[in-house]
């Protein structure tokens, strides 16, 4: 774009119709379209769960065969992994980290609108899959090769590519966040002074960086095996299918921390706010991040200690794996510390943040269990490991993210939103999570596998329990929807600075933000030291 | 990258490095392949016994016999050939000492009426013992041919290295066996 255009832009606001969203390069613009993708993701996702939940509701099989029933639960991992979390914190990358670093928008605005719009096409691509012959993917989530290569659905190239689109989206929405962070902080916003979303996002992204590309290539040795007659992970070939699943958790260990350190970042950013006090330990929680993201590439093994490891390897595996708790042991009880003797009210963020802390190291907990060797090879493959990737990703992950709405939300829409629905959004959530994934360890620990359309009838309890939950938890985020839309619609006007203890950056421009903001940079006098 | 690079903004620049290193994990992820190779024959993991090339007979082929030791060595086969195509050993196991060259032979008969192309693949357990298995001979060194009907006998010869560790006093040799007739792969496996 030339400087004359690039003069001109800055004098409108944003196009009409649609061509404003196809072809905008506008940070919020897109930041908005990434939350709505994820936003639909999330119910398509969750009406995947609901299906398995509603089968999984008595023992015996009810309404689904079980060969589509493995479509549900593998469509509902990909989808919600890809489809919704990720997403969901690039959205807020790219409508906050602008704001909060005071930079005029993200650094790479073209790439930013390719790196949004190819994502809707991956999922078009994966989610027809489910309407061809054969049936979509049904070999979970994990793709296990050779049972998603030798015994796969001929669907199974079309999954490939997507996987291939979203890894190029996921690429390409980092550089932009490295870029943008390391080039477009105003003057004064040292690296010590970005907020912690900003932190969080900038070594996820080098995680995304790191890792994403792995996922490619494994895909691609799938691809060849299917199709070219290679032989990666045919025995038969001299391939190996235990390679499969090193390289595999070799990205996948990172990933878990990418859907887990921004959420680390919001709840950084609204604990503090809510708490009416500094948050405790800035510095240690920029080191607790950056040791995460160090660990998570030497444990990917404790997802196979039952393959058949040596000894040395199952113990460097399960210590690597313990060793995560310190960093963070860390987080916590700096958030724990930052609430403690602070005048705290309990708004909606802030409920989901807290809910997050408790449930989020509730998840931890069994992940420790899972990491010590001997426990693990009785839980590998049980429901105890559903119920564990559950707590972490549901009230961890998606909390924040519902958590970062709230707290966000008057921003972008100029409007508060309505406090009573909020709350109720929240209690029905947290209850409904906790029926729906706490009998799920009890089941584990008894001895239900993992991905079966029908179980033994000592399992029928906790299982109808666990379903009336996911409904509940289904239902209730309906609230949620008719939160925002009524939000986006009217409401009370938010002030500024929205929250009466919340500082940084974000908080100075006026709400609803505009179109363009720090198209100079902003006073250095308010960036304050974190 | 230089100082004196003129490739415009620091964005390009890094961006321009940040996809070397895109470019250097995907290639990175193939490497881990060969990798994975190489550290499974030097740590005996996901063992399959040596061949003859990795190990090196010396006068008198054979070592020194350990006639104070004994070792059960089993033989199994898996896999969903088994039972169609008859795939079974000559002995399920037997006692022998470290040292000491033993042969067995395996039967195999293809059920169809057309030729296919079979290949074995071995696995040692405990893992710790692979590397003490020396396969002399054996028919999992290369693709087995069976005519429609045929039934072969598949010899295979080998010792144990009496350097074997003390613990370890039973051994299990696994075959599994595939056809690869439809899909000959390019890689011979002789492992």
């Amino acid at each position: 774009m030339s400087a004359a255009a690039h003069a001109i832009d800055h004098h409108h606001g944003p196009a009409r119709g649609i061509s404003r969203w196809l072809f905008t390069t506008n940070h919020k613009d897109i930041g908005t379209l990434y939350l709505w993708f994820s936003l639909a993701m999330f119910f398509l996702g969750g009406t995947f769960a609901m299906v398995i939940r509603a089968e999984l509701f008595q023992p015996g099989l009810q309404f689904v065969d079980p060969n589509f029933f493995n479509q549900m639960t593998t469509m509902h991992g990909l989808v919600m992994v890809f489809g919704a979390v990720m997403p969901a914190f690039v959205g807020l990358a790219n409508w906050m980290i602008p704001l909060m670093i005071g930079a005029p928008d993200m650094a790479l605005p073209r790439m930013n609108n390719w790196s949004f719009w190819i994502l809707p096409f991956a999922f078009l691509l994966m989610v027809s899959t489910l309407f061809m012959d054969g049936g979509g993917p049904n070999f979970g989530w994990t793709f296990y090769a050779p049972l998603s290569t030798t015994y796969a659905p001929d669907s199974v190239t079309f999954f490939i590519f997507a996987v291939h689109i979203m890894g190029a989206s996921s690429i390409m929405g980092a550089i932009n966040v490295i870029a943008t962070i390391l080039n477009m902080r105003a003057p004064g916003m040292t690296l010590m002074k970005m907020p912690l979303f900003v932190w969080t996002w900038l070594i996820t992204a080098y995680l995304l960086l790191a890792v994403m590309p792995v996922l490619a290539g494994v895909v691609t040795m799938m691809l060849f095996d299917i199709h070219f007659g290679t032989s990666f992970f045919d025995a038969a070939g001299g391939g190996d299918p235990v390679l499969f699943q090193h390289l595999f958790w070799f990205f996948g260990h990172p990933e878990v921390y990418i859907m887990i350190l921004p959420a680390f970042g919001i709840v950084s950013a609204i604990i503090p706010t809510f708490a009416r006090k500094r948050l405790f330990g800035y510095d240690s929680m920029v080191y607790a991040t950056a040791s995460i993201a160090f660990l998570s590439f030497i444990v990917w093994a404790h997802h196979m200690f039952t393959v058949g490891m040596p000894l040395a390897g199952q113990l460097f595996f399960m210590y690597s794996t313990m060793l995560i708790a310190v960093p963070t042991g860390v987080k916590v009880f700096n958030w724990m510390s930052t609430m403690f003797k602070g005048s705290m009210t309990f708004e909606t963020p802030m409920l989901f943040a807290i809910a997050f802390v408790v449930l989020f190291t509730l998840g931890g907990f069994t992940g420790i269990m899972l990491a010590i060797v001997p426990l693990d090879f009785q839980y590998h493959d049980s429901y105890f490991v559903v119920a564990h990737f559950h707590y972490v990703l549901v009230p961890g992950a998606i909390f924040s993210l519902m958590a970062a709405a709230y707290y966000w939300l008057p921003k972008w829409t100029g409007n508060m939103y309505d406090e009573t629905l909020g709350k109720l959004h929240f209690w029905l959530s947290f209850i409904g999570v906790n029926v729906l994934f706490f009998p799920q360890h009890f089941l584990g620990l008894a001895g239900m596998p993992r991905r079966i359309p029908d179980y033994a009838l000592q399992f029928a309890d906790f299982n109808w329990i666990s379903s009336v939950g996911g409904f509940l938890f289904g239902a209730s985020q309906l609230v949620f929807l008719f939160v925002v839309i009524k939000c986006i619609r009217g409401g009370k006007k938010a002030t500024d600075q929205v929250w009466e203890g919340a500082e940084g950056l974000e908080w100075t421009v006026p709400s609803p933000a505009p179109y363009h903001t720090f198209e100079t940079p902003p006073d250095p006098k308010l960036i304050k030291a974190q | 990258m230089s100082e004196h690079d003129d490739t415009g903004s620091p964005n390009a620049r890094l961006v321009k490095r940040l996809l070397l290193g895109v470019g250097g994990m995907f290639a990175f992820g193939f490497a881990l392949v060969p990798l994975y190779d190489v550290i499974c024959d030097v740590t005996g993991l996901n063992g399959k016994g040596r061949t003859q090339d990795q190990y090196v007979l010396t006068e008198g082929l054979a070592p020194e016999v350990d006639e104070q030791r004994e070792i059960t060595m089993q033989f199994t086969v898996h896999g969903e050939l088994v039972d169609d195509w008859k795939f079974r050993p000559s002995e399920r196991a037997m006692v022998i000492r470290p040292g000491e060259m033993k042969r067995i032979s395996y039967t195999v008969t293809n059920p169809y009426d057309h030729a296919v192309t079979t290949q074995a693949i071995p696995s040692v357990a405990p893992n710790v013992a692979s590397g003490y298995l020396n396969k002399i001979e054996c028919f999992c060194f290369e693709e087995q041919v069976l005519e429609p009907g045929q039934t072969v006998e598949m010899p295979l010869q080998f010792f144990v290295d009496p350097e074997l560790p003390e613990r370890v006093s039973k051994l299990t040799l696994a075959y599994r066996l595939y056809d690869i007739s439809e899909n000959k792969p390019a890689v011979a496996s002789n492992r």
